[in-house]
């Protein structure tokens, strides 16, 4: 792994550990609102009349701010990840059996990802969200329900390049099953672009939930998201503009740093598979 | 002439499957339309009434057929809020969305471009490494937050730091309801009005359009015919605009059709937080009323944009590339 993707993922780790921690040793209640006259709007660094210190300041109701977007940090990163895994998940249940069935379910399952992928995957969002209740679990599904397509077609496209190799007619002369020949001889060697694409997918849902909590269609409040909380420092951006900018903040560091590991691990593959080709 | 026909029939079969999972997804989900409509004091027999003049009484084969048949005729239903025909309601809005994603696409690939093709003629340079680190970071951001950072700089920040008059912009609206109406001031005003939603969208745009032309043109730069064209004496200038950059356009073309999902998602959060009168937030007010028609002829109109934008493609790509030409 280079420096980049190491750093990319210590960042990812600290922040997901921090997230996990911060709320745990927070002697304020995150979503307890008290002395709201008293403690609203702390500027970052301020004490408050009771003497305990705020890192990042509160908010509009005197809750603070950084155990606020740790607790969302949960979330949000949460939500990435599920989403991401879920339709990773589905992407390569249904390419893997695309690829190697082919005939008829083939170009069904292919037909139906070309529809889905012609709709703007937000609006896709904004449809499904619309439809159903929202919350996280809504969020989750709908992410995996939106996302899968991608994957989908690099696993088929993989599959479907593997089916042929001599390897595999070998193991089935030695009498290996279809199934066994699927999941233990072709699936192993098409998962590394499957995994890229789920990497570069955690970034994305993590945006793709702000946004929908922002437009107040993802976690509803009081429960703290990452795009909620930028939502409830819209109007604050002028006097208090610390409460929309640090969640800000935490969203483009997670994204950047999934994004630059994405694009580690793309390379790398990328770079065996010429050395795998030359051998 | 017969690629490009055989192109147009596989986008139509493909707008056709469109129609029919929006169809699928909207019957799919709990309740339906003459839930949201009926009030709670109504007897059974209103809201059966209500039910067979929606048209939901009727087998979803049937429904189907009528959603299919209005959709061919251009009837994409009524407003349940406004009870307006959706098409006419969407029309209205449709032209101050091409304003803006039109606008943002052009400066996203002027200014994409650039930076890109510098990048990548410099790349590893102490130039090169400081643009990524901010096009990663810009392509990063949230475009809705990034839109409050810039409302924020250019109206309190502009009076508390005095700004020029010329940078003290409008933070909302597509135009001033008491400015001129007519002539050369109220184009003025209209591109006021739209000099931070569309720096927002172009700015998100352009970082990613940077990264992927930064990719392309280094990767051309170390083939032969440049270092050839650099061998012979062609300057530095010219080899990038003439040889790397002429062969840049493909893939860009490509780009261009790729980039417009997220053109239109950025575009929903920009119209939504500046209150622009356009497609995207007509689309969010009608979710937030439950007024289902709309979102579903809007939905149908963001993919029929993206299926022409890709059937587009590759019917001109040909065009710029002699080497696609069969």
């Amino acid at each position: 792994m280079n420096r980049t993707a190491r750093v990319a993922l210590g960042g990812l780790l600290l922040l997901a550990l921090a997230s996990w921690l911060v709320p745990l040793f927070s002697a304020a209640d995150p979503l307890a609102i008290g002395d709201v006259v008293g403690q609203r709007l702390l500027a970052p660094g301020a004490r408050d009349a009771s003497g305990t210190w705020h890192l990042l300041g509160t908010d509009r109701f005197g809750r603070d701010l950084f155990t606020r977007m740790m607790l969302a940090g949960r979330v949000s990163l949460a939500i990435g990840v599920g989403g991401s895994l879920l339709a990773a998940a589905i992407g390569v249940l249904i390419g893997a059996a695309s690829g190697w069935f082919g005939g008829w379910l083939d170009r069904a399952v292919m037909a139906a990802a070309d529809a889905l992928l012609s709709i703007p995957r937000l609006i896709l969002l904004l449809l499904c969200a619309a439809l159903w209740r929202p919350g996280v679990a809504t969020v989750v599904f709908v992410l995996a329900a939106t996302g899968w397509m991608g994957v989908a077609r690099l696993i088929r496209a993989e599959v479907q390049g593997l089916r042929a190799r001599a390897y595999v007619d070998a193991a089935r002369t030695a009498g290996a099953s279809e199934r066994r020949l699927l999941l233990h001889h072709v699936l192993p060697n098409a998962m590394g672009p499957a995994i890229v694409a789920a990497t570069l997918g955690v970034g994305n849902a993590i945006l793709l939930e702000a946004g929908l909590a922002f437009l107040g269609l993802g976690v509803q409040p009081p429960d703290p998201s990452w795009g909620n909380l930028i939502a409830g420092g819209r109007d604050l951006i002028v006097n208090a503009p610390w409460v929309a900018v640090a969640p800000g903040l935490a969203l483009i560091v997670t994204v950047t740093c999934c994004t630059l590991l994405g694009d580690a691990m793309r390379d790398r593959l990328a770079g065996e598979r010429l050395l795998g080709e030359r051998a | 002439m017969h690629a490009v026909i055989r192109r147009v029939g596989l986008a139509l079969l493909l707008y056709a499957l469109v129609v029919t999972l929006v169809f699928v997804l909207v019957r799919a989900a709990p309740g339906d339309a003459a839930d949201f409509l009926i009030p709670p004091n109504a007897t059974a027999a209103d809201a059966a009434q209500l039910r067979a003049q929606l048209g939901l009484d009727a087998s979803p084969l049937v429904q189907y057929a009528r959603w299919i048949g209005g959709v061919l005729r251009g009837d994409l239903g009524t407003s349940f809020v406004e009870r307006r025909s959706v098409s006419s309601l969407l029309v209205d809005a449709l032209p101050f969305s091409i304003w803006l994603g039109a606008t943002s696409l052009a400066l996203t690939f002027i200014i994409g471009v650039a930076v890109g093709a510098w990048q990548g003629s410099r790349r590893r340079g102490a130039g090169d490494t400081a643009v990524t680190i901010v096009t990663t970071a810009i392509y990063a951001a949230p475009s809705f937050w990034l839109a409050l950072g810039l409302v924020a700089l250019f109206t309190a920040g502009a009076a508390r730091w005095g700004f020029p008059v010329a940078l003290r912009l409008p933070a909302f609206g597509f135009r001033d309801p008491s400015a001129e109406a007519h002539g050369l001031a109220a184009v003025a005003d209209i591109v006021r009005h739209s000099i931070i939603p569309v720096s927002v969208l172009a700015l998100i745009g352009a970082a990613g359009i940077a990264r992927y032309t930064r990719t392309i043109v280094a990767d051309l730069a170390g083939q032969e015919f440049v270092r050839c064209a650099v061998a012979k004496g062609v300057s530095r200038a010219s080899v990038i605009r003439h040889h790397v950059l002429r062969n840049a356009w493909p893939p860009l073309i490509v780009l261009a059709a790729l980039a417009l999902p997220g053109l239109v998602a950025g575009s929903v959060f920009v119209e939504s937080i500046f209150a622009w009168p356009g497609m995207g937030r007509t689309m969010l007010r009608a979710i937030a009323a439950r007024d289902y028609p709309i979102v579903m002829g809007a939905t149908l109109i963001y993919a029929a944009a993206v299926i022409a934008a890709n059937a587009a493609v590759d019917v001109l790509l040909p065009v710029v590339d002699p080497r696609r030409r069969t």
